[in-house]
Formats: C-alpha cells, sequence, structure tokens
C-alpha cells in the first residue's frame, strides 16, 4: 500500500518537476498584439487578404509583412483598431461592395439551349460556353451565393444574382468565382451602375435581351462626365458617380439603375438606405 | 461462341435497326464545306490559305501545330471564301476554313501513294501524320501519337476496335462489311509500324456477320477476330485490351503501359487510303439515324458538311428536332444547330423529337442503391466524387480517383435519381488539372 503511494507519487513528481521545466525551456513566445489583433478581426476567415485565414493575416501583421489595411471585411473600423494596436496611422482603404453587372433574368434574357445539369455557373460555363445566349450574362446558378462568407448573396426565383450593398464587406471572393466576369468591385458610395456585361452591338443585344446595354450612348451624350462607352457598353466613370443618376430616364432599355430606389426585379432584399454605411474620413 | 468482355458496364436497348441494313452512300458535295481547325485531341491546326485561294481536294489548308496535332485537308477542290470562326461542335465559334467547292472534286496531284513494302517504318509514320489521321472512333487523338511509344515500352499486341458498343450506330459495322480489305490492309501497315504480329479485332456478337467476314479473311493475313459480349462501354480503350488480353492498364497510364496499341477500324481504313493512295483524311462513315430522321443511313461524308445537308440526304426531318446529337446517344456532344458542320470524330448524328426524350424530373436527392458503382466499369464511387464535385472539394475528388473516368456515362444512364453524375465528375477533373497546372 506505501509502496504503491510512494512510486505513484514518486513518478507524479518527477513528472510534474519535468513538465515545469519544458514548459520554461520551450515556451513559444506569443506577442499579445497578435491576440488582440484576432479579437478585432471579423473571424470569417474568408480569405480577402490572401491569407488561409484570420490568424495567418494576424500574424503577418505583427510581424510587420502586411498593412494594417488588407482586411475589406473588416471595414475601416477595423483598420483603425488594428493601426491602435500595431501603434500606426490607419490608412483607411476606400469601402467596396460587390455588384452584379446583369439584370437579364431567365424571363428577360434568352437562352442558347436548356440546361439540365449540375447547379453550378463554373459546370454550366463549360457546356458550349454556357446556356445564356449573352456571353457575359449571369448564369443565375447560384456559385457566388455558396461561396459567400456572409450570405450577402440571392439568387431571385428567375435566376439572377443580386448582393446585399448592406451585407457585403468587399472580400472579393464571388469574383474570382464567377466564370463570366458579371461581378465587378465598385465603390459603396457610387449607387449608379450600369447592369450590362456585352460588349456586342445593339441589335444583337436586342435579340436575346430586354434589358441589355444596346450601346446607343445617350448616356454620355446627357452626362459626358459621368459615362464612357467601351466597345457598345456603357460604364459609368466612378469619380464623377454623383452626376451618373440624372440619365436614368434617358436610358432606352433601362439598363442603367440607381441602388439607392432599389435591387432589381425579383429581389427580396429591402431598397437600401442611402448613404448605406457613413463614409469614414480618417 | 466464346465472348469475352469486361466488369460492370450495362445494356441499354441498341437501336441499331434503323441504320444496320443500309448500305453506305455516298453524301453528294453541299454548297458549301466548313472545315473547323480543331478536330482532334491536341493543338488546333493554324489556317494556311486566305480567301480567294483555289484548292484542290486533299490539299493541306491547316498546318499542324506541335507533335500531338495533326494538319487539315480540303475535302474537295474550290475556292476558299472565308477563314473565320464558325460555331464548332464544340458549341461555340472556333477557326474554320470554308470551301465552296467547284464541284470536280479533283484530288491534289502532288499526292501519291506507295507500296508499304518499300517504305520505312518512319517513312510511314510521317506518311499517316502528314495525312491527318485521327482515332475515327471519336475520340480523335492523331494516329501517328499513338503509334510512337518510347523506347522503353515494349508493345506485343494491336488491338483493332470494332466494337461499336454505343447504341444507334452502324458506322463501323457496315465499314466492316463492305470495306473489309482496307481495314485489313491498314492492320498490316500497322503492324508494320509497331514492329509486332499480334492483331486482334475485337466486335460484338451483335455483328454476327462482321465476325465471320473478317475471321474468314483475316485468317490467311493472321489477323485474329475476338467476339466480345454485347455491353456497354465494351468499346472504351482500356475495357477493350481488358476483355480481350486480360491485362489492367494501371491508373493514369495509357495503353502502352501493359504493351498494347488500340486504332479504330475505321483508323485502319483511313491509314490504308493514306499510304497505298497517298489520300489523307477528308471524308469518313457517319451513322444518321434516331426517330427525328425519315430515312437513316450510314453516309460517306466529306469533312465540313453541314449537318442539316446530311439530314437532307436521309429523307429530311421527321417532325421537329429537340435533341441533336453528335456521336452516340451515350458519350455524343449536344449540339445547337444543325449548320454545325461533320468533323473527323463524326461517327454518328441522332436527331430526337421531344416525345422521344425521357420526361425528365427534376435530379432528385441521391438514395444510395449503388447502381452507379456497380455498372461502374472503372470501379469508381460516382455518387461519392459527385457529391465532393458539387461542394468544390477537389482533393477529396482526386483521392477517390476522379481522374480515372472515362465518362462513358454509365452512371447518369443508370442514376433513378437523374443526377447529372458525368458532368459533376467532369468539373472535378476540370478542377483538379487546374490545381495542377498551378503547383
Amino acid at each position: 500500500m506505501l509502496a504503491a503511494v510512494l512510486s505513484l507519487g514518486g513518478i507524479g513528481l518527477v513528472a510534474a518537476a519535468a513538465l515545469g521545466v519544458a514548459a520554461k525551456k520551450f515556451a513559444v513566445e506569443v506577442d499579445p498584439r497578435e491576440a488582440a489583433i484576432l479579437e478585432v478581426l471579423p473571424g470569417a476567415n474568408c480569405g480577402a487578404c490572401g491569407l488561409p485565414g484570420c490568424s495567418g493575416y494576424a500574424k503577418g501583421v505583427v510581424e510587420g509583412k502586411y498593412a494594417p489595411n488588407m482586411c475589406p471585411p473588416g471595414g475601416s473600423d477595423t483598420v483603425e483598431k488594428i493601426a491602435h494596436i500595431m501603434g500606426l496611422e490607419a490608412i483607411a482603404s476606400e469601402p467596396r461592395v460587390a455588384v452584379v453587372i446583369c439584370q437579364g433574368d431567365n424571363r428577360k434574357a434568352s437562352e442558347k439551349f436548356r440546361y439540365l445539369g449540375l447547379e453550378d455557373c463554373n459546370a454550366a460555363q463549360k457546356i458550349a460556353d454556357g446556356p445564356k445566349t449573352c456571353p457575359g450574362g449571369c448564369l443565375g446558378l447560384g456559385t457566388c451565393e455558396r461561396v459567400c462568407p456572409f450570405g450577402a448573396i440571392e439568387i431571385t426565383p428567375d435566376g439572377l444574382a443580386i448582393i446585399s450593398r448592406e451585407k457585403c464587406t468587399g472580400c472579393e471572393k464571388c469574383v474570382a468565382v464567377c466564370p463570366r466576369q458579371v461581378i465587378r468591385m465598385t465603390p459603396l458610395e457610387a449607387t449608379t451602375h450600369v447592369l450590362c456585361n456585352s460588349h456586342d452591338k445593339g441589335p444583337l443585344v436586342r435579340k436575346y435581351c430586354q434589358v441589355g446595354c444596346i450601346g446607343c450612348t445617350l448616356c454620355k451624350k446627357n452626362a459626358p462626365e459621368a459615362y464612357k462607352i467601351e466597345k457598345f457598353l456603357a460604364e459609368v466613370i466612378y469619380e464623377h458617380h454623383d452626376k451618373a443618376a440624372d440619365v436614368l430616364e434617358k436610358c432606352p432599355t433601362k439598363c442603367i439603375r440607381d441602388f439607392s430606389t432599389g435591387y432589381p426585379e425579383g429581389s427580396s432584399f429591402p431598397p437600401p438606405t442611402v448613404p448605406v454605411k457613413p463614409i469614414q474620413v480618417d | 461462341m466464346n465472348l469475352k468482355t469486361f466488369p460492370g458496364g450495362l445494356h441499354p436497348p441498341d437501336s441499331k435497326q434503323g441504320s444496320a441494313g443500309q448500305a453506305i452512300e455516298t453524301c453528294p458535295l453541299p454548297e458549301e464545306l466548313i472545315i473547323p481547325m480543331s478536330q482532334h485531341i491536341g493543338a488546333p491546326a493554324a489556317p494556311c490559305v486566305v480567301v480567294g485561294d483555289q484548292v484542290k481536294k486533299g490539299q493541306e489548308i491547316g498546318a499542324a501545330k506541335g507533335f500531338v496535332s495533326v494538319p487539315i485537308h480540303a475535302s474537295t477542290s474550290g475556292e476558299v471564301v472565308a477563314v473565320e470562326p464558325r460555331l464548332h461542335p464544340m458549341g461555340k465559334p472556333l477557326p474554320a476554313v470554308v470551301i465552296k467547292p467547284d464541284g470536280e472534286d479533283r484530288w491534289d496531284d502532288s499526292l501519291k501513294g506507295a507500296d508499304p513494302s518499300t517504305l520505312s517504318v518512319d517513312e510511314l509514320k510521317d506518311r499517316i501524320r502528314a495525312a491527318g489521321i485521327v482515332g475515327m472512333g471519336g475520340a480523335t487523338f492523331p494516329a501517328h501519337v499513338k503509334l510512337s511509344p518510347p523506347a522503353e515500352k515494349k508493345i506485343d499486341t494491336l488491338l483493332i476496335n470494332g466494337v461499336e458498343c454505343e447504341p444507334f450506330l452502324t458506322a463501323d459495322h457496315r465499314l466492316m462489311l463492305e470495306e473489309s480489305e482496307r481495314i485489313l490492309d491498314g492492320i498490316d501497315i500497322l503492324r508494320k509500324v509497331l514492329g509486332i504480329k499480334r492483331a486482334i479485332i475485337g466486335i460484338e456478337a451483335n455483328k454476327p456477320d462482321a465476325i465471320e467476314k473478317l475471321t474468314q479473311e483475316g485468317a490467311a493475313r493472321d489477323i485474329a477476330v475476338q467476339a466480345l459480349e454485347v455491353k456497354y462501354p465494351q468499346g472504351a480503350e482500356k475495357q477493350l485490351i481488358d476483355a480481350i488480353t486480360d491485362r489492367e492498364v494501371p491508373s493514369g497510364t495509357l495503353p502502352m503501359e501493359v504493351g498494347v496499341v488500340v486504332q479504330n477500324v475505321g483508323t485502319a481504313a483511313a491509314v490504308s487510303d493514306a499510304i497505298r493512295l497517298g489520300h489523307p483524311l477528308v471524308e469518313r462513315v457517319a451513322t444518321v439515324t434516331g426517330p427525328g430522321v425519315k430515312t437513316p443511313k450510314n453516309l460517306l461524308v466529306k469533312i465540313g458538311t453541314p449537318l442539316g445537308f446530311m439530314v437532307e440526304q436521309c429523307g429530311g426531318l421527321n417532325g421537329e428536332p429537340a435533341k441533336i446529337i453528335m456521336g452516340g446517344p451515350m458519350m455524343g456532344q449536344t449540339q445547337l444547330s444543325l449548320d454545325i458542320p461533320a468533323i473527323r470524330g463524326t461517327s454518328g448524328l441522332l436527331i430526337f423529337r421531344r416525345e422521344d426524350l425521357p420526361k425528365r424530373l427534376e435530379a432528385g436527392p441521391c438514395i444510395r442503391c449503388g447502381r452507379c458503382i456497380g455498372v461502374c466499369p472503372i470501379h469508381l464511387q460516382p455518387t461519392t466524387i459527385a457529391a465532393y464535385a458539387r461542394l468544390d472539394m477537389i482533393d477529396e475528388t482526386e483521392e477517390y480517383n476522379a481522374l480515372d473516368c472515362i465518362e462513358c456515362g454509365c452512371c447518369t444512364y443508370t442514376c433513378p435519381a437523374t443526377l447529372p453524375l458525368v458532368q459533376s465528375i467532369r468539373h472535378a477533373k476540370g478542377g483538379i488539372m487546374a490545381k495542377k497546372r498551378t503547383i
């Protein structure tokens, strides 16, 4: 009995002493700032910074490898907090949101063929360049919706992706995954966009889509500083976005939309409040 | 009869009766031949003629780019009226040379045939490459590449694929009955190129007339015929090797790994033409069939003939077409329009009306019945790979050997939930290949 108590206790003591020594000798120095930064990051591990996860980014910032403004989902708030922890001056990045530049859902845009395959835009695009006749239109099979870490994307019942301006954090994951490059990053404060991604000539666009840009240049004629036309497709010049909304009525196919008046048809998102997020100036 | 086969596979209704008894007919010249520069696996050819050029039949109009590539030839004599992207069987506009035939169909005089016994192996191979010969079964892999195994791979067997396991198709069957002399001559040439004696023609047991004819005629040349069980995909390269030689091609390797080269019967016939007559591959036999065609036929078509013109030669459309398939129903490609031209891999043209198509239900959830696993000739788990593919879990699909899938379509055919299994696996394969390129 006594022998058992002594021997077991002895083993316990020796092991405890060894562990104590090991803990001192092999201790890993963790910078407390790393934990602090990890605390203020959104924790979605979305990869928008270019690193596999939030902890990798936090470590990199502490090591001085990365700037504090590389987390778009965190926004200017997080940038400021990280800068404060690191004792740096904050350089806020301009908040940006992703916009699907297409309004041609299944009712408004025609199809080359009936697609009955895997519900995935990348898989569908591999078959004869996708079922939509328009080479740039949204396929609406929801690949972007599934990849969004913030639940900011919905697919309307008629098959069009719509991105919430409130929920989007600008991580660009959807931009990377879209096979048709129909999602663009735009400044959050710009609410007027040309929602068309087809560079085809007007008569051809009219054949396959009711709401496509036909390159008529009326928008550019009426607001020359706010629009440019490139290969039969109008685009907002975002430096002068404030003037872009003036010509909404002029557009014959109504492919220019001011999001402050609501999302495209079929969306369940409530119209965004304006301004959507307070614009912070540091 | 002693029938051989492979494990797995299934028996779709073979539906060959419509065209099996129809002798090969020569399709007349259309008003315009659209000859795509990409008709084979590998780098597309580069157009080497310009608008306004007069070309002769068999003249090179597209030059091969690289080793795994073949030249493209004019299918008839006439004038080049356009060199521009045209709708391709792949479903998108791709570079093509458009020829307006002059009606004379004159061969290029510089093309000279030769007696194969007077040519060296390298000369033979070079002529096969220059004639643009590709696998005529539909995969269109350049023949000269298959005939050039590295020195360390010892080839001992040449298998000639006369299986034609795809339902509806009868082009190879008719070719074996009507052009057996050219096929056997081509086999002789291929044996000489490979430096081997052993050649076996594999034919499914549903073509007893072809088996009998080739057995008799082949005996004199020491070419054997092996009758095979009627089962899809018996004509798939690796399944054919398994059935006839009992050798399994290891994962991720080519048939040469087990000492075998496989060529289609149509390829053998084309090889004979290329050597004896000097004629490049400018025409092929294609079966035009399906309930949407009035009189199904086997047509000898010039490469570049629009599909619609081929249908006209078969009495025209029988009702409104709802699905147009180039190739067989299991592995063929659905086409967007009848303006698309026939290419070197066009073994068939199938037209279905809406009432002939299954009333497809929405793809349902997998019920774990395991039928796809039972029929997979590669012994993969299609449902598991497809489930991972849907979630974009590419590493997991690779672990389940998605790359070994031959896309035969057995799993999709048998799936009671009508899941797009092959497409999902193909999606995964694309992801794996993309990942390998970036690493």
